[in-house]
């Protein structure tokens, strides 16, 4: 008889394979993000099944609400026939099984040929899980004190990604008046004021 | 057939996932929109790796570490897609067969 969380390990496995294999077989690319979020979501049930709820919710957080909404947002903004995308799906299929069914067989041999069970998986933890702490309080006190300097580097990373996004994406419109600040200021009395004597009854 | 999970099962699911990563870069590879999606899908194995190791170690490096692949994963896709808007705007196209002007 099955453990309840196992059962739930296996419900969270086979929705996260089959709606990953949706990703990549979808017709409609729209399916394929809502497919990617199902995807996260239950690899961030996964991860909750395994104690780490900071990561599993940060995923939720990221991945959902941060990585499928700006796939979307791409996929609504640019105005393309996808099916022209899916023309060749038949002719690479042959070479991307023969690779795929090498790689997952090499990958699911090393990772069932008994090294990482039983008594031969002992490790010299460098950060062991202390006990009795909450997961979030645990991450916390080794993220800003061990590795807050990789902490920040990760901060950095992210400035940059932000910068260039907003480099490669910003364009010059023509037609739209904006202030010119240097200008305005650069104006002088000779180039806005003209005096101009009007003779009576003529006006200018 | 259905036995109780240990690691090796966590490893396994995560080897399927990073594979159909794989296999979805090869038979999507026009599309540069599912390229990145399969690329996020390999990220996400290569998590799931780390966090099964680290609750199974006791170890939370893992899961520090998986937190920095975040990082730079969602760093990796807003770059991404800023090239992909970037490149529609001026080919009017988002095949990967296109990206032929450097002749490279």
């Amino acid at each position: 008889m099955l453990a309840f969380a196992d059962l739930v390990f296996y419900m969270f496995a086979g929705l996260l394979l089959t709606s990953a294999l949706g990703v990549i077989l979808a017709k409609n690319p729209m399916h394929c993000v809502l497919l990617l979020i199902l995807t996260f979501f239950n690899a961030a049930g996964l991860f909750i099944l395994l104690g780490a709820e900071f990561i599993g919710l940060l995923l939720v957080m990221v991945y959902v609400g941060a990585i499928a909404v700006m796939f979307l947002f791409v996929l609504m903004t640019i105005d393309i026939d996808f099916s022209v995308l899916k023309e060749g799906f038949a002719s690479y299929l042959p070479s991307g099984l023969i690779v795929g069914a090498v790689l997952m067989a090499e990958l699911v041999v090393a990772a069932s040929a008994g090294i990482f069970s039983g008594a031969r998986l002992t490790s010299l933890p460098a950060m062991p899980t202390p006990e009795g702490v909450e997961n979030i309080r645990a991450l916390g006190q080794v993220l800003f004190t061990h590795y807050l300097f990789p902490f920040q580097m990760a901060s950095l990373i992210l400035l940059v990604a932000m910068i260039g996004a907003i480099v490669l994406t910003h364009r010059k419109r023509d037609g739209v008046r904006r202030q010119n600040i240097a200008e305005q200021i650069g104006r002088t009395r000779e180039d806005s004021i003209r005096v101009v004597k009007v003779k009576p009854g003529q006006g200018i | 057939m259905l036995a109780t999970v240990g690691l090796t099962h966590y490893l396994v699911v995560a080897a399927i996932l990073f594979t159909i990563g794989v296999l979805g870069i090869f038979i999507n590879r026009k599309n540069i929109i599912l390229v990145l999606m399969c690329i996020e899908m390999m990220l996400l194995a290569v998590n799931i790796n780390m966090v099964s190791f680290s609750a199974f170690l006791q170890d939370l490096a893992g899961q520090i570490f998986t937190f920095f692949i975040l990082t730079v994963a969602a760093a990796e896709v807003a770059i991404g897609l800023a090239i992909v808007t970037v490149f529609f705007r001026n080919r009017g196209s988002i095949e990967v067969d296109d990206t032929n002007m450097m002749k490279g």
